[in-house]
């Protein structure tokens, strides 16, 4: 699983990779929350369960992030782990973390998944799921 | 941007030639031959797909300070009649709805202020909560959310966030109509609690900034500017409740397109005629989320005058302006003889009403309307007036726009150099992210006197002031 970064004038192309679609899932989140903070140093001590509905795969990525995204700022919170498994057009997930204490570095706050660039794809063994980020 | 692929039809205004078979409108791109140079090519691909959607009334356009968006390119600016089917794209507004500037004139001078900017700057900075994970101090329960989405500026107000006096010089008067509520989901609300009154962050700042040159004499008076005289400038927009509404309704007309039947050339135009049901939806959640931004600039707006009664007991901050960069307003414009009421989308573009528009505020209906054009933290802003040659929908460039990629400025800049770099030169910048700092590094911008200059040249607006930033506040 991996997760990087491509060039966009003002926002940021987020891109995770995995050997399934829901591994591409989790590795995306993990790129989203890296542009927020240190992910390395946030301890996973509180879990959030997650769930929805979305047949369509590519907006499934944009919906899956903007929930992380949502509940995140909902909370206080700023999320490390994640973990997501595709039941037919149901979705359930978890996303771990902490709430916003001194010593979390201050990166840049992310408003939202987009559709722009959006694609959810196997090449191979591997899948990638992009987007363009608004920060 | 590839310019062989533009026909020039003067100095500073561009079209994209139509091809055999293209079934869009006219595309009309303002700017010099080097700003459009400097444009990625996808802004003349997102610009074109717009100028496909239904329902356009003239021409779709970008500013001088055009950029790569999502759905529309920022910089980009485009009206539909709603009569005629015409639609509204949540990727025409952006996340951060109703983005904008709140523009404070102080009765301050810089040689008597400036002794104090470090304690200026410190006071501000745990006064303004800024930068990611930073919560306001005003908690709301559900009902009284409700009120800001429906009140805005006014509502502020009336809690005693400001002055009355301020509402003149909002634009709406600090109150856009047809905000619903109740077409805002309860994350979105949720999103919001901790977040009235705060800055945010990426390239949302408060600046103090000293009027260093003035091009107008007449305009800048009746603006209340003058060489040396300290203004303070509020870019932020409506926070967590309106990135919620942007992601929420992002999704949902990208398939109500496909069920209306408009064919998208790509999804992140996600759109719906203004008269159907999800149109009507999107409009009346847009709308109260302009009301949480404009709610958001007053309250900031009072802290500001908080904060610098501490320090300069004698100051006095009237709003010059507070104007929004990222909405879609329903207007009148002229069209070919006829007056006709639009829905002008502008997605990192500002109004520009010239002089003797009836909604401007008395004070400057003579000279026109006030104009924000936003640089970077090292360089500088500026002031212009509203102008009768504008054929651009009364709309033009908002700030500086990017010249670089985020991750391209990270890699070439390091935010703590960068602001020991800046204080040198006489600016104090307090940030709690470095990673934030390195993106907004002013050579990560595109040449902000180039594009107010230009502005001025293409007839969108005049420039009346420029602003030197001395204290700056980075989200």
């Amino acid at each position: 699983m991996s997760s990087s970064y491509f060039e966009h004038d003002a926002d940021i192309r987020i891109i995770g990779r995995g050997l399934t679609m829901e591994q591409s899932f989790e590795a995306a989140a993990h790129a989203v929350f890296a542009i927020i903070t240190n992910i390395e140093t946030v301890q996973p001590v509180i879990v959030v369960a997650l769930e929805f509905e979305e047949p369509d795969l590519e907006l499934a990525l944009v919906v899956w992030l903007n929930l992380i995204l949502g509940k995140a700022r909902e909370l206080g919170m700023v999320f490390s782990h994640f973990y997501i498994q595709r039941q037919n057009d149901h979705w359930h997930a978890k996303a771990a973390g902490e709430k916003w204490r001194d010593g979390l570095d201050r990166g840049v706050e992310v408003k939202g998944a987009t559709l722009t660039m959006l694609a959810v794809k196997q090449t191979g063994p591997v899948w990638e799921s992009r987007c363009v980020v608004d920060v | 941007m590839n310019l062989q692929r533009l026909q020039q039809l003067h100095t500073y205004l561009w079209t994209l030639p139509q091809a055999s078979g293209d079934k869009r409108a006219e595309v009309l791109l303002y700017g010099s031959a080097p700003l459009l140079e400097s444009m990625d090519g996808k802004v003349l691909e997102q610009i074109a797909h717009v100028a496909a959607l239904p329902g356009l009334v003239g021409a779709a356009m970008t500013m001088p300070d055009a950029h790569w968006g999502y759905g529309f390119p920022i910089g980009g600016v485009a009206a539909f009649d709603a009569d005629q089917g015409g639609i509204i794209s949540a990727g025409g507004v952006g996340f951060d709805i109703s983005c904008g500037i709140r523009c404070l004139r102080s009765n301050l001078d810089i040689r008597d202020a400036a002794p104090y900017f470090n304690q200026l700057a410190d006071r501000l900075f745990a006064t303004i909560p800024a930068g990611v994970g930073e919560e306001g101090h005003i908690n709301l329960n559900p009902k009284q959310l409700d009120q800001v989405l429906l009140g805005g500026a006014q509502w502020a107000v009336k809690q005693g966030f400001g002055d009355a006096a301020d509402l003149d010089y909002v634009e709406e008067n600090g109150c856009v109509g047809g905000a619903v509520p109740g077409n805002v989901s309860e994350l979105a609300k949720k999103r919001q609690r901790g977040e009235m009154g705060t800055l945010g962050s990426g390239n949302h700042y408060l600046e103090v900034q000293v009027v260093e040159r003035i091009y107008d004499n007449v305009t800048a008076q009746a603006f209340g500017l003058r060489e040396g005289q300290l203004v303070i400038s509020i870019h932020c927009g409506s926070r967590g409740l309106g990135h919620q509404i942007g992601t929420d309704y992002l999704v949902m007309l990208a398939k109500a397109a496909g069920r209306l039947g408009i064919h998208l050339p790509d999804r992140e135009l996600a759109c719906a005629p203004v008269k159907s049901p999800e149109g009507r939806q999107y409009l009346g959640a847009m709308n109260a989320a302009i009301n949480c931004a404009l709610a958001n600039r007053q309250i900031l707006t009072h802290l500001t005058r908080e904060t610098f009664a501490e320090i300069y007991p004698q100051a006095s901050l009237e709003t010059l302006f507070d104007i929004s960069h990222n909405t879609c307003k329903e207007e009148q414009h002229e069209v070919d003889g006829k007056t006709r009421s639009l829905h002008v989308h502008r997605k990192g573009a500002t109004r520009a009403f010239a002089p003797g528009h009836p909604k401007l505020p008395a004070h400057y209906r003579d000279v026109g309307q006030p104009v924000i054009i936003g640089g970077s933290m090292g360089t500088g802003s500026y002031i212009l007036a509203g102008v009768s040659t504008n054929r651009a929908f009364a709309s033009c460039s908002h700030g500086a726009g990017r010249a670089m990629s985020r991750n391209q400025a990270l890699k070439q800049w390091d935010g703590r150099t960068l602001i020991n770099d800046l204080e040198r030169q006489g600016i104090l910048i307090r940030t709690r992210s470095m990673r934030g700092a390195a993106e907004e590094a002013p050579g990560a911008y595109k040449d902000v006197d180039q594009v107010a200059e230009v502005t001025e040249q293409a007839g969108l607006a005049r420039r009346v002031a420029f602003l030197r930033p001395k204290v700056c506040i980075k989200g």
